[in-house]
């Protein structure tokens, strides 16, 4: 069948009224590793500039740690390219179970199971330990990658509002008749960057006999005394039943996830969820990369520590200057500008000045909560985020926003 | 239909769905096409009618279109009551 005109049509349609309603993305493009200072094309066809990267998940800054590329390097001579099969006919390698076998130790689980990506591993793992019989009650700011796993299941659906635990224990009540009970959650959450009160979490599902799920994609590596996530934050180690997380951010950044927990649920996975089945696992030169990233922070905090360092001054520079920012104390620091175009226009100034810090308005936040999502890497130094910060002091002079609150921001340029 | 009824569903879905305590909402709001409850989170509306009537509503009547408003949803649940 040939893409006739009447088809491009359709979509030609679709994507100018994206273009239409100004949410029409565009990539820059990076010429350099990714780092704290990188060399982007933007727009596309326009001379390399060097800028200053505040917007990557790099937060342990090992994206392109010499050691993790040499780890890499070898791991390509030692096990080759790819895999060209699937797990269980002959696409496991001795480092993927080494790999899973590090992952449970780091997180303090029972046992772990790789998957191509964190959002696989949230795509496939509800469908594959739930049935009709259960619920699953999620915290309405999840992770789309949830979102997307908990359409894919056949078990009952059910929301809290965000991070309310009366509201939380008022479902869990509301669902008791059910065989299983899941409760989800992100341990930090993406756009906010506050954490999920996991102790609290812990205490109630204990209480109504259900399960604890947390996405700790935006933790593992550096939340916790010593890096482990949200769970060692909050003192309960060893009492999530199923965390996923990803190695596409802290933990060097490729590519990769995975499914910890209890042992049975990790070998329902293995068993029956269909993105690890039907799908090549991860290519052995990430698994040593992130074999070497695991033996760098089992050996001290030092990074970890750094990030923390670095996310304080960012955020009390950013409040000296007079931003309204969201409260919290991770490296993910959104700085509230409530109106979509406010936040386009002030990210183009500050690529302008040499600052790559992108703005999110709906649909990815809720109407009228359009920020600059900032995060921290311990790949900064603080000449970094000095000039970061004469950049977000410059643009917020330009738009009268500093010492401003949210009431007066929006009542100047509107939700 | 009651008005204690209607009073009930209302109350139920501003305590539920609003996280705003400004917002308004009435009888007629349009919920779930008003982008004010998500179709994931119908099924607490479903379960607390449910429980609160003492019925049994089948999926294939609890759709996005008979939960729409409050108004809708006291003519649903009238219907099983008679």
């Amino acid at each position: 069948m040939s893409f006739s005109d009447k088809i491009r049509t359709i979509y030609q349609e679709q994507l100018n009224a994206i273009s239409e309603a100004g949410i029409f993305k565009k990539e820059r493009f990076i010429h350099s590793r990714q780092a704290a200072d990188i060399e982007v094309e933007y727009p596309e066809g326009a001379g390399l500039k060097k800028v200053i990267n505040m917007c990557a998940n790099n937060y342990l800054g090992l994206s392109s740690h010499p050691e993790v590329i040499q780890a890499a390097h070898e791991g390509l001579d030692s096990r080759g390219y790819g895999m060209s099969s699937v797990r269980f006919i002959c696409g496991t390698q001795d480092i993927h179970r080494e790999l899973e076998a590090r992952m449970t130790e780091f997180l303090g689980t029972e046992d772990t199971i790789l998957f191509p990506s964190c959002m696989d591993a949230n795509a496939g793992v509800f469908e594959a330990i739930l049935t009709d019989q259960d619920v699953m009650i999620s915290d309405r700011l999840v992770h789309a990658s949830i979102v997307d796993g908990i359409r894919l299941c056949s078990a009952m659906h059910d929301t809290f509002k965000h991070s309310n635990m009366d509201h939380l224990e008022s479902k869990l009540q509301l669902h008791s008749d059910k065989r299983l009970k899941v409760v989800i959650t992100d341990g930090v959450f993406s756009m906010d960057g506050d954490c999920a009160k996991l102790d609290e979490m812990v205490a109630l599902c204990e209480k109504y006999d259900a399960m604890l799920f947390v996405d700790d994609s935006h933790s593992t590596g550096f939340i916790g005394k010593t890096g482990r996530g949200t769970h060692e934050k909050f003192g309960v180690l060893g009492k999530i039943d199923i965390i996923t997380t990803t190695f596409g951010k802290a933990l060097g950044g490729a590519s990769g996830g995975c499914v910890s927990g209890r042992k049975e649920i990790v070998e329902r996975c293995r068993q029956k969820a269909r993105p690890y089945l039907f799908s090549n696992t991860i290519a052995p030169v990430v698994v040593s990369g992130v074999l070497k990233v695991l033996d760098i922070l089992s050996g001290n905090t030092e990074r970890r520590d750094k990030l923390e360092r670095n996310s304080d001054y960012w955020r009390k520079g950013l409040t000296n200057a007079g931003f309204v920012l969201k409260e919290g104390d991770t490296p993910i620091v959104p700085v509230m500008l409530f109106n979509a175009k406010l936040s386009q226009d002030v990210s183009n100034d500050l690529y302008n000045e040499g600052i790559y810090a992108i703005g999110f308005f709906f649909p990815v936040v809720a109407k009228g909560q359009a920020r600059i999502r900032t995060q921290i890497s311990a790949g900064h130094e603080i000449h970094h985020l000095d000039k970061a910060l004469e950049a977000f002091n410059k643009i917020g002079k330009k738009y009268d926003i500093l010492g401003r609150s949210k009431q007066e921001i929006i009542e100047m340029y509107g939700l | 239909m009651s008005e204690e009824m209607k009073d009930i569903v209302l109350e139920y879905v501003i305590e539920e769905y609003l996280e705003d305590e400004d917002e308004e909402i009435s009888y007629d709001t349009p919920l779930i096409s008003g982008g004010i409850v998500d179709s994931f989170s119908m099924v607490s509306l479903k379960r607390f009618l449910e429980n609160r009537y003492n019925i049994s509503i089948p999926d294939d009547l609890a759709t996005p279109e008979a939960f729409d408003t409050v108004t809708k949803i006291t003519v649903l649940v009238d219907g099983f009551l008679k």
